[in-house]
């Protein structure tokens, strides 16, 4: 239809071959420049391109400047989904940046396995052992290779203003409460759950949880290790989300809808009172409010529940989350990991909790949570037996990937639960 | 786009040859240019063995930049792409995964992958049996003298200049559920017509034609204005005293000379119907339930999302022979309309 679009689709194909073109080279002249002696330049990615986090970050950096001589950090703050994006492709490039966004799991093991990442281990062993269980989604075959700042877990964000208004008292601690108080919510005519299926792993997000209820912690420990997804809790985890599709409780179009950009986005949506809630991370209540005129979100409205527990299911004790975290290129200077453990050191792992953008993953700092949802989300995540790491974060980008493609065609009828399960399946064969 | 090849003489007097596909052809145009060709041989044997060197030079200094750009830029990558898509490859670490023609025959028999490249034909035929008529329809009615034409003529062509994305952005928010489409709707009592319009899996492709549309039909309506220019005003005079009316001089006369021009159009139409991306990406992502998807967007997602970068490579390499045989193939059959005359022309010349 025009040259234009021709030509950008040419470029892009060229720069698509280009970067590939790049990878495989692997990284390495940072290490030089430290070596000269004297300064040395630490670029950092984050995605805290919005306040609190933004000045926050920038905070941190200053203070470490300053508590080193010759040391300077560039810091380049990212939108989330942008940073996944660059993330994934400087990695193939010989230049990715020295502090990258971590989200462990999966992909933090195939890029140890490629030899992208410092091993972190024997460098800053005392911040590693004060992080205790937290570390965990960070280290593979016992070597730690990104420290978490923060790790939350996911559950239900409501409105409780409109949770009143259609007669519910309290937030529903089962599914069939659930089922009930989406009846409530269409009847007083409240769209019951916001839901950004058009990025599709929020859709996946209900398989995850579904899954954490359904399946016993051992089996979901064991399909993360081996790829065996035979268990019969994993169908029941898509006949669970089936019926919740079947129960229409979905903003109006989610199938087109996005999580997080716009004011008719999921966290728009219920940020501005059009949604009674929405099934997402502990870092909403920012995102929400951001997507407000008056950028405050719902206030004093907002709640939390986790997600309600199903009769005769295994995981009823278990929660899950993910966090967020910080690795070392494999080339970065040693200072890099004297960085990171100055990132979750006690000041900072406090101050990172007064900004309410997260929750401090180091235990000696969680007092430092003063909003009361985070507090019951925190609750949450040291109460639970188990903690799962968010699953398309367990099985990496491919298998995690068919996991959210499939759910969302779920979501929009075109497959069932055997579908899901064959679709993991088929993407673990093909690794 | 035309047989630029001139093999033989090696005369490179700027004036002379083909290569003018894109303007309407006279038809006493040919017979002249193939009489002014016996010259050529004459005049080089005249200018000796220095200029042919001097005229070598030229050459390589004016091609080599734009030959190691190309190479570099277009080639190389495409030879690479080839090589990758023979792997199984995250796109971390080495290559060394030799899989064979693998790849290519999971995309072959991918339901999602064959859907994309129904989409990507269904955008061609789409374009062709709609944009072709309103483009021209309009382009003939804005060359007659009409008040305020000039302004008409911006304004249609503003879409087009604006980018892309932000064009994309502006129809995403003005498409939402109760956004201003529906608003608008609603206004004239139109309210039963509302859609989700993107939410919907079995309109979500169509609305994505009418933005196309919207977006494109200007330059469609800029290229056959400018071919109308070449078309003598003389003609339709002529036609006018022999008792035509506006209609038949437009059918008859204004349209079969508008003919290199509208075959040009299509076929640019074509390739970017198959290379189809931003659109899509800015509104839809392919979705809802990949009913929008196109062959550019999968190998996107599979590739960067699903970090299967062999896998992607293998359905970039298919776009692109899908393109290149569609190109090829209306090269051959319809292009070489336009030319015959100047193939025959060389033939008679020699």
């Amino acid at each position: 239809m025009s040259i234009t679009r021709v030509r950008r689709a040419l470029v892009l194909g060229a720069t698509v071959a280009l970067l590939a073109a790049c990878g495989g080279q692997g990284g390495a002249g940072s290490d030089e420049d430290a070596e000269a002696g004297g300064d040395v330049t630490l670029t950092w990615w984050h995605n805290g391109n919005n306040d609190p986090l933004l000045s926050y970050w920038q905070g941190v950096a200053d203070d470490f400047e300053a508590e080193n001589e010759g040391v300077t950090i560039e810091v380049e703050a990212i939108q989330n989904e942008d940073l996944r994006t660059r993330t994934q492709v400087a990695l193939q490039s010989n230049d990715p940046p020295d502090v990258l966004p971590q989200w462990g799991g999966g992909e933090l093991a195939d890029q140890v396995e490629a030899g992208a990442l410092m091993d972190l281990t024997d460098k800053i062993p005392d911040t590693i052992e004060a992080l205790g269980g937290s570390a965990g989604g960070w280290q593979t075959e016992g070597k730690t290779y990104g420290v978490p700042y923060s790790l939350g877990v996911g559950g239900f964000w409501y409105n409780k203003a409109l949770f009143d208004q259609a007669g519910i008292a309290e937030p529903p601690a089962t599914m069939d409460e659930w089922f009930e108080a989406v009846e409530k919510l269409k009847a007083v005519d409240v769209a019951p759950v916001a839901v950004g299926a058009g990025d599709k792993w929020p859709a996946g997000w209900y398989y995850y949880y579904a899954a954490t209820r359904t399946c016993a912690p051992e089996t979901l420990e064991t399909a993360q290790l081996e790829y065996d997804f035979t268990d019969p809790c994993f169908i029941e985890a898509g006949e669970l989300v089936q019926q919740i599709v079947d129960a229409e409780p979905f903003n109006e179009g989610f199938l087109a809808t996005p999580a997080q950009t716009g004011a008719t986005s999921s966290a728009g949506l219920v940020g501005n009172g059009l949604a009674a809630m929405e099934l997402m991370g502990h870092w909403n209540p920012s995102v929400m409010a951001d997507l407000t005129p008056s950028k405050e979100g719902l206030g004093d409205d907002l709640g939390w529940f986790p997600f309600p527990e199903v009769e005769g299911g295994e995981g009823n004790a278990s929660a899950m989350g993910g966090g967020d975290g910080f690795s070392c290129a494999a080339g970065a200077p040693d200072i890099c990991a004297e960085f990171l453990a100055f990132i979750v050191n006690e000041d900072n792992q406090r101050g990172f909790g007064a900004t309410g953008a997260g929750l401090p993953t180091l235990p000696a700092a969680t007092d430092s949570v003063e909003d009361p949802n985070m507090q019951t989300l925190l609750a949450a995540r040291d109460e639970a037996e188990y903690v799962q790491l968010y699953l398309d974060v367990t099985y990496g980008p491919n298998v995690g990937g068919a996991l959210n493609d499939e759910v969302s065609l779920l979501f929009a009828d075109q497959s069932d639960p055997q579908g899901i399960v064959d679709a993991m399946t088929e993407a673990a064969e093909a690794r | 786009m035309s047989s630029a090849a001139d093999p033989g003489t090696g005369d490179l007097r700027p004036s002379a040859g083909p290569g003018t596909a894109a303007v309407p052809v006279l038809p006493e145009a040919p017979a002249g240019r193939a009489d002014a060709r016996p010259a050529v041989p004459r005049a080089a044997g005249r200018r000796g063995a220095a200029s042919a060197w001097r005229a070598r030079f030229e050459i390589a200094v004016l091609v080599v930049p734009a030959l190691a750009l190309f190479v570099l830029f277009a080639l190389v990558p495409m030879v690479q792409a080839i090589y990758y898509s023979l792997y199984r490859w995250n796109g971390l670490g080495p290559l060394d995964e030799f899989v064979g023609a693998e790849n290519y025959r999971t995309a072959l028999t991918d339901e999602v992958f064959l859907s994309a490249i129904g989409h990507n034909f269904t955008l061609v035929v789409l374009s062709l049996a709609i944009q072709l008529p309103l483009g021209l329809g309009v382009a003939l009615l804005l060359n007659r003298p009409l008040r305020g034409r000039t302004a008409l003529r911006l304004m249609i062509f503003v879409p087009y200049v604006l980018a892309e994305v932000v064009a994309g952005v502006i129809w995403l928010l003005m498409l939402q559920p109760r956004g201003v489409v529906d608003a608008i709707l609603q206004t004239f009592g139109l309210g039963w017509a509302q859609q989700l319009w993107l939410g919907d899996q079995r309109i979500a492709l169509y609305t994505l034609f009418v933005v196309l549309t919207w977006k494109y039909i200007g330059f469609a309506i800029i290229l056959f204005l400018a071919g109308l220019q070449g078309v003598s005003p003389d003609l339709s005079e002529a036609a006018a005293l022999d008792g035509a009316s506006w209609w038949q001089t437009q059918r008859r006369i204004t349209i079969p000379l508008l003919g290199p021009t509208i075959r040009i159009w299509a076929f640019l139409s074509m390739i970017g119907s198959l290379q189809l991306f931003d659109m899509v990406w800015i509104l839809t992502k392919g979705g809802p339930g990949n009913a929008t998807q196109t062959m550019a967007t999968y190998l996107i997602q599979q590739g960067f999302d699903r970090g299967r970068l062999g896998y992607g490579t293998a359905a970039a390499v298919i776009l692109f022979v899908i393109s290149l045989v569609v190109a090829l193939l209306y090269q051959r059959f319809v292009l070489s309309i336009d030319t015959a005359d100047e193939r025959a022309a060389t033939r008679k010349g020699r």
